[in-house]
């Protein structure tokens, strides 16, 4: 397992080494999650609905397109000079190289993710500081399952025509249950409930995290070997 | 060594290999000639692992850690430096610290890429691209080297250049083997002990080239193609 994390971490360190050096897909990133977060901003009438009630919905359909954007990117990169064929030639395990964009996509999505969540705050006028850690917690958490599925699925559809339609007409039916979870969940934080309350939530997200990063580790040699 | 072993392949309903077998032993330089669609790369292809075949076994002493792979791309990332492009290929085979410093100097050296090293591979020629590639195809030092069309887009002088590096790595250690796909018949001629002609999926010939000529493995390949 030690040899298999470490070769995962080679595989994550050129891939943000890569996007450090170019920043495109983290400025495009970015750039979308606040340009989504001040058309919602914008296109809702404060007087007929409360932001604290719009608000869990909003940040999460952020995070969600947020993430699908940065997802499309994880195999694209593989596909400069067919670099996916030298990596399947080499000895490393399948699932070092899936835990290895899974790292990498975590580390990329987090960024995003830390640039909308105070944007969040600011258009939306919603005070975070007290509750930041346990967001912060749920966030991670949620993240997590994302991109453990949109990890796969976007090595899926890497050899197809249309790719990055493909990815979030696959990725979105599977983010449902997590994306109620998270809703549920970050509705009771904002509301300063406690989190008892959605408990059960909590656990269904962590255990989508456990069944789908396990499920995604074993099937992602299918979706790459020919 | 080399082997394939009733191997046969399909495309769906496309068959590309029809019961190959041949060994290729150590010491060799294989030539395996035959026209588009013929089943040269998907040979090539489950050799190195990177295709099951649907029956029959097929691969290189050594597994894959052996194995070195310089296709028509360079597989290299054009945003890394070559230096850089080089640690990453040589971690993924087990080759680290001091060692792969030393390895990647010296092939730099031998390769003569001098300054260029430490350029990203996207500002390099196609000639230097293609030196860079064959220093990623050798960073690990492996036994077997598997060449799928490496003259493909090359210069006079870039191919010759190739050329000398496929004999010169022939000639470097006890137990290598190479496997050279090409369209080139006098290149390869050039630099095989022996000479394969693959047709619709079938394995026609495979013999010593013995004193051959280039003009006479194309007329036999012709004779046997057309």
């Amino acid at each position: 397992m030690g040899e298999i994390l470490r070769d995962a971490w080679v595989v994550a360190r050129k891939d943000l080494a890569l996007e450090l050096r170019t920043k495109t897909g983290l400025v495009s990133a970015a750039v979308f999650t606040a340009l989504v977060l001040t058309v919602f901003n914008f296109g809702r009438d404060p007087t007929a609905v409360a932001a604290l009630d719009l608000a869990p919905s909003i940040l999460w359909v952020t995070f969600t397109f947020a993430a699908v954007l940065s997802l499309n990117r994880a195999f694209q990169l593989e596909l400069e000079n067919q670099a996916l064929e030298g990596l399947l030639v080499s000895p490393i395990d399948r699932r070092s190289l899936y835990l290895g964009k899974l790292f990498a996509n975590l580390i990329f999505v987090g960024l995003v993710e830390a640039v909308g969540l105070p944007l969040f705050a600011l258009f939306f006028n919603i005070p975070i500081i007290n509750i930041l850690l346990p967001l912060a917690g749920l966030i991670a958490v949620a993240t997590v399952g994302f991109v453990a599925v949109g990890t796969l699925l976007s090595a899926l559809v890497i050899r197809v025509r249309f790719a990055e339609l493909m990815l979030p007409v696959l990725l979105l039916p599977f983010l449902i249950p997590p994306l109620i979870g998270a809703v549920q969940v970050t509705a009771r934080l904002l509301s300063g409930r406690p989190l008892s309350e959605v408990s059960g939530w909590l656990r269904l997200l962590l255990a989508y995290d456990l069944v789908f990063v396990s499920l995604a580790t074993m099937l992602f040699s299918a979706t790459v070997d020919e | 060594m080399l082997w394939a072993d009733g191997v046969r392949h399909r495309f769906g309903a496309v068959p590309a290999l029809d019961d190959v077998t041949f060994t290729l032993p150590a010491g060799h330089t294989l030539a395996l000639f035959g026209p588009n669609g013929a089943g040269k790369t998907t040979l090539l292809k489950i050799l190195a692992g990177l295709i099951k075949p649907s029956a029959g076994r097929a691969g290189v002493e050594g597994g894959r850690a052996g194995v070195g792979w310089i296709g028509h791309q360079s597989l290299l990332y054009g945003q890394l430096t070559v230096r850089e492009n080089l640690r990453f290929w040589g971690s993924l085979y087990r080759v680290r610290g001091s060692v792969l410093e030393t390895r990647i100097d010296a092939l730099a050296a031998r390769l003569d890429l001098g300054e260029q090293v430490d350029r990203r591979v996207a500002t390099l020629s196609r000639g230097q691209t293609q030196r860079a590639a064959i220093a990623r195809a050798l960073v690990h030092e492996p036994t077997i080297l598997l060449l799928d069309e490496p003259f493909t887009g090359l210069d006079r002088v870039a191919a010759s250049e190739l050329a000398h590096l496929v004999k010169a790595f022939a000639r470097a250690g006890e137990g290598r083997a190479t496997l050279l796909v090409t369209h080139n018949v006098e290149e390869g001629t050039d630099l095989a002990t022996d000479i394969a002609i693959i047709k619709a999926g079938r394995l026609v010939e495979f013999a010593p080239r013995n004193a051959r000529t280039a003009e006479q493995v194309g007329a036999r390949y012709r004779e046997l193609v057309s």
